[in-house]
């Protein structure tokens, strides 16, 4: 190691010496909005769910079914044209148990979400969230089925599903 | 594949890692740059292009981050770009100044990586939301710990892993880090420490989790006849690898890294290791958080699917084991200043490959080292295999 680096460069500071003013700094907050069209494959998906239903694709290729749905084939890279209409049931792949809100602040409730991966697909699944559970009783390979939003109430949009509860097990 | 000239690593520096630096990007870049040119006798005139990592512009605030930093970076005048591919920056990095060595194009590369995480309020973690997918994640909420909650969780239940044993990790490279000059968190914590600490998002509390930081680390290579003219004791890189796995991370199996296992298989490849796990003196894989050290322990081959654990709390790891794993303290104890750690562990391996990591320095004279990064949406690992 270099002698110089015993003492490596750089000065550490503290909140505190910001609030003081020991050190200056300079704000800026960006005001910046974005609207971004769905695309073919998402917007398929989101017009799915208005209806209630979950749209995959399969591969003519590789027969791979996948949700979400996409318009080509990563592996084969080729173009994907079967839509299918998937159930709206599955099992937990992952999960865990957020006590972290988005921006960090603290739950009291916690979070659950979770990749569930969709019956008829070929292990693929989607991330979401996990309701009416008890955290200790969920395990990867629990079976869930989703809990729509009201027909009315639905937008196109992920959250028109509201969670995913854990359901019985059918064949 | 034709690689026209070997690289030698023939200098390095790095500067302090801190939660918050008074120096801004610029100014840490010039430091560690400044350390890096001193440790080998070279000036900047005898740098003929520049390779510079940074990770997102949103931490800064600042576009083009890579033409704001090319001044503090040495670059002035000179055939510059800047790569970015999430945490695998650091290594990547280096992957990018060796292919402009070793194509001939160039007799010398300065690898210059930085990062200033404090600057974004109120957490960096904001910025980092914008991985998630715009149209069908996003609206859920997420948090950026949730993916590797998710991936530690799949991970941990695969193999039946105790929490205890992947909290091991965390003690042990914050003790490690204690021995780094440029250390940001080396601290001796308890097993039951690490155990106790608060649930952010089980499996994941916060002992688990590498720091916020800023800092800046810098590299040098050179093509082998000119490294000769430089120094004595050049350190090789010998095989470089990185791949990447498919952005749709909700259709794969998150319990094994299969794209850090295609980069090491390329890089050992290139490096004529055949065996990883008898060839392999020591390593530093990516470490954000403990588990994934593990994790990219068995990615790197340098161990069975599911063992790495095992081999750790067996002390296998510790810095006088048989697979001394991160030597340096790695992230979770140098700290995370995302592209710059990667780089720092380029640093570590120089080192310890010149028997120069004083306090740190792995016994038994090591020859062959990997390290690795890891990162974009758990998709990436970049690989490089040095030799002394
Ligand atoms: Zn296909």
């Amino acid at each position: 190691m270099s002698k110089h680096l015993q003492k490596p460069p750089g000065v550490p500071l503290r909140e505190e010496d910001f609030e003081a003013q020991r050190v200056l700094s300079v704000m800026y907050r960006p005001k910046m909005r974005y609207s971004w069209a769905t695309g073919v494959a998402i917007g398929r998906f989101l017009k799915g769910l208005r209806a209630g239903k979950i749209i995959g694709t399969q591969c003519a290729h590789c027969r791979r079914i996948v949700v979400p749905p996409r318009v080509f084939c990563e592996w084969c890279f080729r173009p994907v044209n079967d839509w299918v209409d998937l159930p709206d049931t599955g099992i937990i792949n992952t999960f865990s148990v957020s006590y972290i809100s988005t921006d960090t602040t603290k739950l009291k409730t916690p979070i659950i979400p979770a990749v569930i991966e969709i019956d008829g697909t070929t292990h693929a699944g989607f991330l979401h969230v996990i309701g009416e559970a008890k955290p200790e009783t969920l395990k990867i390979g629990t079976r869930v089925k989703a809990v729509w939003a009201e027909s009315t109430k639905r937008r196109g949009s992920i959250t028109d599903i509201r969670y995913f509860k854990p359901a019985e097990w059918k064949p | 594949m034709q690689i026209k000239k070997r690289v030698a690593v023939v200098g390095a520096g790095m500067t302090k890692f801190m939660r918050r630096a008074q120096e801004t990007g610029k100014e840490l870049a010039f430091e560690a740059v400044r350390q890096a040119l001193d440790s080998c006798n070279m000036r900047i005139e005898d740098i003929q292009s520049v390779a510079l990592g940074s990770a997102p512009d949103a931490f800064d605030g600042v576009h083009m981050k890579g033409e704001y930093l090319l001044d503090g970076a040495g670059a002035w005048g000179k055939p510059y770009s800047r790569s970015f591919v999430g945490g695998g920056t650091g290594v990547f990095s280096l992957i990018h100044g060796w292919w402009h060595v070793a194509s001939g194009l160039f007799d010398t590369c300065l690898v210059v990586a930085e990062e200033k995480m404090s600057s974004c309020l109120p957490h960096p973690q904001t910025a980092f939301l914008t991985i998630f997918d715009n149209m069908i994640e996003r609206p859920l909420g997420p948090n950026l710990i949730w993916i590797f909650a998710l991936e530690m969780q799949r991970y941990m239940q695969t193999y039946k892993i105790p929490k205890e044993q992947i909290a091991q990790v965390a003690v042990k490279n914050k003790r490690n880090a204690l021995d780094h000059p440029s250390a940001q968190i080396a601290q001796k914590v308890t097993l039951q420490d690490v155990l106790n600490s608060e649930v952010m998002a089980y499996p994941v509390q916060r002992l688990d989790i590498s720091p916020v930081s800023d800092g800046a680390c810098a590299i040098v290579l050179a093509s082998e006849d000119v490294a000769r003219k430089i120094t004595d004791s050049p350190v090789w890189i010998d095989g470089v690898g990185w791949n990447l796995d498919t952005t749709y991370w909700t259709n794969r199996d998150l319990y094994f890294p299969r794209y850090v296992a295609n980069a090491a298989r390329m890089a050992y490849a290139m490096a004529g290791v055949r065996n990883p796990r008898k060839e392999i003196d020591f390593a530093e894989p990516y470490d954000p958080f403990d588990y994934k050290e593990l994790h990219h322990m068995e990615g790197l081959l340098l161990c069975r699917k599911g063992e790495a654990p095992k081999l750790t709390a067996e002390g296998v790891t510790e810095r006088d084991g048989n697979l001394p794993v991160c030597p340096s303290g790695g992230l979770l104890g140098v700290g995370n200043p995302i592209a710059a750690a990667g780089l720092m562990k380029i640093c570590e391996l120089f080192w310890q490959l010149r028997g120069e990591a004083g306090k740190r320095q792995i016994p038994g004279d090591p020859r062959t080292a990997v390290a690795q990064a890891w990162g974009d949406l758990m998709q990436i690992g970049t690989v490089v295999v040095m030799r002394g």
